[in-house]
């Protein structure tokens, strides 16, 4: 039987009075590529920044590979093992691509050097910085980004944008992958490169990931299971192509017959 | 050395620059006295500038108090400096560098203290309660009697007789290599790319496990040491320090050095502190009598000069040709032959229009006039 990777009971959290995300119950397996749509505002995202600690939850709990992570810091979580990339790309772009992995890199265990090891040099420096780069190098160089390693991510191809950003959060080594609308303003082609990069990482990395898209598409050829949410609440869940033609999951996209 | 960089050392050379022509000035005998001080300005003027830099540049907060940890090591790292030539260890150097130590601690102290609610806060808000910081803390020191109260903290005892031993502004530069030597080492690390990265952007650098409160706080607290360690270097200039000295005015003018030189450039903060110094410094001795008051007025013009025209496109692109890296790089080799490589790249591109429009001519001779109107339709879209 494969192991739960992530399981939220009852994950809510409301502002004010309106109940952004209510009820949450997922039961991601190891392994798995978990799709999660709805219509725009049905709290998504919200549930991704519950899960990274972005938000802290007013109800409910969730579990990474059993431990509990409910109320943590998001450098804490992060470092348990949940990473993201963003809706809007968010790189730095004022760095280099080797760097923007780099920096991913940095609250690794293996890769500790106390500030004062590298304002005075001291070897551990030099042997953290080059462990670090080749690792970066590496990784790089998987995910196809390579030749561009000392441009400006800035400076990048949006697609190119996109694989960094899913090259950086793979770089924090985390259990689960949250994706959060990786098609967005992507072509049909760059959508397939994506689509082949993200199952790529599943069977390489041994990675569990859950995806926010509203690319239909691509939910329906990569995604296994999905949750449908509608106004913060769980409208359906199950297999993709059976939760796709619920005809409730229709109403709540496309509206009701008249 | 594989990743040897010439851009690595031009800020050492500066400094090491300023300070070997002083030591030359010294020894033929044409330094005054008072060009000696204000070689000993410029040192700590590099040294908050660049600290400044550290919080303002690398790490994109707004700090405007930084006068105020000057402050308080100026007051504590001057007092002790006193407290230990009373107590009879009559050594200038030891001392100097004991009182900056514990200086710059003390001020570092007070950056753990002031940062860690502080740092919570962000952009406009983390300002106001440094300038606050700021006031704050020099009235607190005004009103000690320790540190002698409104008249100042009396530090003649320290003062270089600058007549005989010039050995201040050495120390002083000597100081600010060092700083520069661990601020650079910091900020090309995996802290300084951490740091980076929540100057870019905080959120994503939340989500990829950087702990951001500690690198502020290490930052605030690292730029205020230094601060500190300049604060004792000012208590070794003048007597007696002053609490008025520390004012929001010269914290503003510590920042107008970090950002006219750049942000986030180090080489920047430098020159500006440099020139900054030296602008105020020629001021104060040539406008005197009834044109003391003129003395902001110019230095504002000149200011707003500045700015204007270090964005003018002509000075860009002398800039670019005679910028101190391209006049470092002339004497590397492989780098210059780069550099012709690239240079005869660029020429082969207008001319590849032409060779072009020519062998279309040898292809299609009786087309000339149209070719020739090709050239000038290419040319007068250059020239736009």
């Amino acid at each position: 039987m494969s192991e739960v990777m992530l399981r939220t009971e009852n994950l809510g959290i409301s502002f004010g009075g309106l109940k952004a995300a209510q009820d949450v119950n997922l039961t991601i397996n190891k392994g798995d590529l978990y799709g999660l749509i709805g219509p725009n505002g049905a709290g998504k995202t919200t549930v991704f920044n519950l899960l990274t600690g972005v938000y802290q939850p007013t109800t409910g709990k969730f579990f990474l590979d059993g431990e509990e992570l409910t109320g943590k810091k998001q450098e804490i979580i992060n470092r348990k093992g949940i990473a993201r990339t963003f809706q809007n790309i968010r790189l730095f772009n004022n760095m280099t691509v080797i760097s923007n992995v780099m920096v991913a890199l940095n609250n690794l265990p293996e890769y500790k050097c106390s500030p004062f090891a590298s304002m005075f040099r001291l070897p551990k420096h030099f042997e953290t910085e080059k462990k670090m780069r080749d690792r970066a190098k590496e990784l790089l160089d998987i995910f196809g980004l390579k030749e561009e390693r000392n441009t400006l991510a800035c400076n990048l191809p949006y697609g190119k944008q996109r694989k960094l950003e899913i090259a950086r959060a793979m770089a924090t080594n985390p259990k689960l992958l949250l994706l959060d609308e990786p098609a967005a303003g992507m072509n049909p082609n760059e959508t397939a490169e994506l689509m082949n990069t993200i199952r790529f990482v599943r069977d390489n990395f041994d990675m569990t990931i859950l995806l926010i898209e509203h690319d239909m598409k691509l939910v329906g050829g990569i995604c296994e299971k999905v949750t449908v949410l509608n106004f913060g609440q769980e409208l359906a869940k199950g297999n993709t192509a059976e939760v796709l033609n619920d005809p409730r999951v229709i109403t709540a996209y496309i509206g009701e017959d008249e | 050395m594989k990743n040897f960089k010439i851009k690595h050392f031009i800020n050492y050379a500066l400094v090491g620059a300023l300070l070997i022509f002083g030591v030359i000035m010294h020894f033929t005998g044409s330094l005054r006295p008072s060009t000696a001080q204000l070689f000993a300005q410029i040192g700590y003027g590099i040294i908050l500038a660049v600290s400044l830099n550290l919080v303002v540049g690398f790490l994109g907060e707004l700090s405007l108090g930084h006068a105020g940890f000057m402050c308080v090591g100026a007051y504590i790292g001057g007092l002790f400096a006193v407290m230990l030539k009373q107590s009879g260890l009559d050594m200038k150097l030891p001392v100097l560098i004991i009182a900056m130590i514990v200086g710059g601690l003390f001020a570092a102290l007070f950056g753990f203290i002031i940062g860690l609610p502080s740092l919570r806060l962000k952009g406009d808000y983390l300002a106001i309660v440094t300038l606050a910081f700021g006031e704050i803390v020099r009235n607190i020191f005004m009103n000690q009697k320790v540190f002698g109260g409104a008249k100042g903290l009396t530090t003649g005892s320290l003062i270089y007789d600058t007549r005989q031993s010039p050995t201040l502004f050495i120390v002083v530069f000597i100081v600010a290599i060092i700083m520069l030597a661990l601020v650079q080492n910091l900020v090309r690390s995996k802290h300084g790319r951490a740091i980076t990265a929540i100057r870019d952007n905080e959120i994503a650098a939340k989500a990829m496990g950087i702990n951001v409160t500690f690198y502020k706080l290490f930052v605030f607290i690292v730029a205020a040491f230094f601060a500190g360690c300049a604060g004792v270097i000012y208590a070794h200039t003048t007597t007696p320090v002053l609490y008025s000295f520390f004012s929001y005015n010269y914290s503003i003018e510590i920042l107008v050095m970090v950002v006219l030189g750049g942000m986030g450039s180090i080489t920047g903060s430098i020159i500006s502190a440099v020139f900054i110094t030296a602008i105020n410094f020629m001021l104060q001795s040539q406008l005197s009598g009834d044109l003391a008051s003129l003395k902001n007025v110019v230095y504002a013009v000149i200011l707003v000069i500045v700015v204007i025209f270090s964005n003018a496109p002509a000075l860009k692109s002398f800039r670019e040709r005679y910028s101190i890296s391209a006049f470092f790089e002339r004497f590397r080799k492989h780098d210059a032959s780069k550099r012709r490589d690239d240079e005869a790249k660029w020429a082969r591109v207008p001319s590849k229009i032409k060779m072009d429009a020519l062998l279309s001519t040898d292809m299609a001779p009786d087309s000339d006039a149209s070719i020739h109107g090709d050239i000038s339709a290419n040319d007068k879209g250059g020239s736009k």
